[in-house]
């Protein structure tokens, strides 16, 4: 009789983990988590971990290596303030649809509900930001939930998912079988395509005389690139881009319109209100792209193509929704979409591109005189990356400007916290996007305020030699705030300015090169030296302290509300 | 949007911890449960929740795709009493004295179908099945004259009255589609 060996827990753990392919994981040890760090003492030719300095920052190290790779992310942290300090990256994964499975430590299963030492309920804390969330209480289970946990992050509409995993479930013993999970009887990640709203869709955009197209991240989720430009390509249809689906179009596709919401172009926030048809591909209209909904494209028929059936019709109810993956629907659409020339209705975007240009991107890219502007900034590093750089950002004014004014040529070309806007996001995320590109080069943009929220993971960089660029605009403000406290608040700037450190001493504390630019004729020779190699690199740079983010659709407003600061 | 009583009834895998992923849902919107009741349904391994919340159309209609969305709930889906056919229990304690006192046992019992569950010296345990104004209208009325002691009802149960797919089948189908 055959019997086969019996391995712990936490070394049949590590093998589930090989067996997913996963060959980088963020993560912090402790208690709760020993036994899977001991184990994976022996895994360091499979597996390379990365020791963040904070479990915030390996869960946004692991969305950034998440979102340009299409890989899931894997965090691996202790229990208790452990997997408290992850939650703001699991619920940032949840808002933004990145695949990443955190493991968080527990305590040992008998001590399960009587307030152990760092017990906390990560289960229950963590359900409503997760795709799924599970205890692993027996080391039977571990086989079966780690492939559950994988499939459901990177299948569908990716998110993520936690695993609990008890202290006592680590050290057992037990036979070790894995089996990837390819099915649960309870979950459709992709829905099967119907014709009938295929057909529907195509023949809305078959009338259509001034057809647009909003490009979300649905479309980079189901690497359907290729297929969206084919799309677009054949009905001659002008789309624009979520803040999220930057880069699923290149900058200069004659198609692309711009950046949506808020912060976007003028033209495409116009168009949504002029256009006779309007086609969401993969985006969930959210309230910084649509504003107002009362007086949201009520001109248009509405086509929206989404995975996730809860996002039709969750803000704005379609003439013709298309349930499926955009790597299905869109080819099906194109097949059955006329070709078509819209020249009028395309031209007529340059009537806004031009004021746009005149009364905001001329002295924000291009400024002669006064202090630097984050704008040109932005434009001066993406021009000296030849724009094939990934994009990091925090979030705020810097997120915004750089969203605004950096270029895209490849896909998965921007890191963001968009739902969730969580400032700090950028250095980690940052770390993560360079170890899941290594042969890119990312640039991270941040503000004074940002940079300093996760600021030790200055820390990391330094051990694991990567590569970032990092570039504060520094403002010595909170800058958001601070414009919205001149534009709604009378200019009662409430704890909105910064005392702030010499950063680049600080880098250099941690042996990363940097410099400060004061003046604009020292920006280009800065830049350059930042991208001379492939090291790790600080650049501040001393911005107008006052600078604005235009153009600006003030929050609920309708979206041709559109002010320019003139 | 009217406002009304929908009756949301939702399949799910037996496993831990899915009650609490639906109320978060019903927590967010800050929508008050009216009635829930959670039993096995006549599928092996398969759990049925019967929820009632009174919301308008567009509400109940997020919240059921949303908890559908769930990866562990196998079907999600939402009527109003025109399609279902739907009871409640109900549970009385009354003093066995002051009944007696009252003289129209008989009276009371017939009216409303009353069974008696227990019956000692002290006190005196009816039970009444109906919808919530049946169950209701017994309450009032053995408040205004013996009292009552304590009182129970419980969520409604329903079943639909629409031809829809057997939630069997449905399992069946994507078994033979997707479980390959």
């Amino acid at each position: 009789m055959e019997t086969k060996t019996k391995i712990t827990g936490a070394h049949a753990f590590m093998q589930s983990l090989v067996k997913e392919g996963v060959d980088t994981i963020f993560g912090y040890p402790g208690g709760a988590i020993m036994p899977v760090f001991d184990a994976l003492y022996d895994y360091d030719k499979h597996i390379n971990h990365i020791l963040t300095r904070h479990e915030q920052g390996a869960t946004h190290a692991a969305q950034g290596y998440a979102r340009v790779s299409g890989k899931v992310g894997v965090c691996l942290v202790t229990s208790g303030p452990a997997a408290t300090n992850a939650i703001t990256g699991i619920g940032d994964a949840m808002l933004d649809s990145t695949p990443l499975v955190v493991i968080t430590g527990q305590v040992s299963a008998p001590l399960l509900g009587t307030d152990a030492f760092q017990e906390i309920d990560v289960v229950g804390i963590t359900q409503p930001i997760t795709k799924w969330a599970y205890q692993i209480r027996r080391a039977e289970d571990i086989a079966w939930a780690v492939a559950r946990a994988f499939y459901i992050a990177r299948s569908g509409r990716p998110g993520p998912v936690v695993l609990d995993f008890a202290k006592s479930a680590q050290n057992e013993e037990v036979e070790f079988n894995y089996e990837p999970c390819t099915f649960i009887r309870s979950y459709i990640p992709i829905p099967e395509v119907q014709s009938s709203q295929i057909e529907a869709a195509a023949a809305l955009i078959n009338t259509a005389k001034k057809p647009f197209a909003l490009v979300g991240q649905g479309v980079l989720l189901a690497n359907a690139e290729k297929e969206l430009k084919a799309f677009l390509e054949k009905g001659n249809i002008p789309a624009a881009w979520t803040l999220l689906g930057a880069s699923a179009m290149a900058s200069d596709f004659p198609l692309n319109k711009g950046f949506l919401g808020m912060h976007g172009n003028v033209a495409p926030n116009m168009k949504t209100n002029e256009c006779d048809v309007l086609i969401a591909i993969g985006m969930r209209f959210d309230d910084r792209v649509t504003g107002d909904l009362k007086t949201y494209a009520k001109q248009a028929k509405i086509i929206h193509l989404d995975i996730d059936a809860a996002e039709i019709g969750k803000n704005v109810i379609p003439d013709a929704p298309v349930l499926g993956s955009a790597k299905d629907t869109l080819p099906a659409l194109t097949a059955m979409i006329k070709e078509a020339k819209h020249a009028e209705w395309i031209a007529s975007f340059a009537e806004y591109e031009k004021l746009e240009f005149d009364k905001v991107i001329q002295r924000e890219v291009y400024p002669e005189s006064g202090e630097m502007t984050m704008g040109e900034v932005i434009h001066k590093v993406s021009e000296a990356t030849d724009n094939k750089a990934v994009l990091v950002t925090d979030v705020g004014q810097n997120q915004m400007m750089a969203a605004r004014y950096f270029k895209y040529s490849e896909t998965r070309s921007l890191v963001t916290s968009g739902g969730l806007g969580t400032m700090g996001f950028g250095i980690p995320a940052a770390m993560g996007a360079k170890m899941g590109a290594p042969e890119r080069t990312v640039c991270m943009f941040s503000g004074d305020g940002g940079f300093q929220m996760t600021i030790q993971e200055l820390g990391t960089i330094m051990q694991e030699q990567i590569g970032v660029k990092m570039i504060i605009l520094n403002n010595h403000f909170l800058g958001m705030v601070r414009q919205w406290q001149e534009m709604f608040f009378e200019e009662r700037y409430s704890f909105t300015n910064m005392l702030n450190p010499d950063f680049v001493a600080i880098a250099k504390a941690y042996k990363i090169n940097g410099t400060e630019v004061h003046k604009r004729d020292e920006l280009d020779a800065a830049i350059a030296d930042m991208l001379k190699d492939d090291k790790p690199y600080l650049l501040v740079v001393n911005v107008e302290k006052k600078g604005m983010v235009f153009p600006m659709i003030p929050a609920g407003a309708c979206v041709t509300n559109i002010l320019l600061g003139d | 949007m009217e406002t009304k009583l929908y009756t949301i009834t939702v399949f799910s895998e037996n496993t831990v911890g899915l009650l609490g992923q639906i109320t978060i849902i019903f927590t967010r919107r800050a929508i008050n449960i009216e009635t829930l009741s959670v039993s096995p349904s006549a599928i092996k391994g398969v759990h049925k929740f019967t929820i009632t919340i009174f919301a308008t159309e567009d509400v109940v209609s997020k919240v059921v795709k949303q908890i559908d969305k769930r990866i562990d709930i196998l079907k999600a889906y939402y009527n109003t009493d025109e399609g279902l056919v739907f009871q409640e229990i109900a549970l009385y304690k009354v003093a066995t004295d002051k009944l007696l006192e009252l003289g129209t046992i008989e009276i009371l019992i017939r009216n409303h179908h009353i069974h008696i569950l227990e019956m000692n010296e002290n006190f005196v345990v009816f039970e009444k099945t109906g919808h919530y104004d049946e169950t209701q209208q017994l309450f009032n009325e053995l408040s205004e004259s013996v009292g009552v002691l304590q009182f129970i009802r419980s969520g409604r149960v329903a079943i639909t009255r629409s031809k829809v797919e057997r939630l069997s089948d449905m399992l069946d189908n994507i078994q033979e589609k997707y479980g390959k």
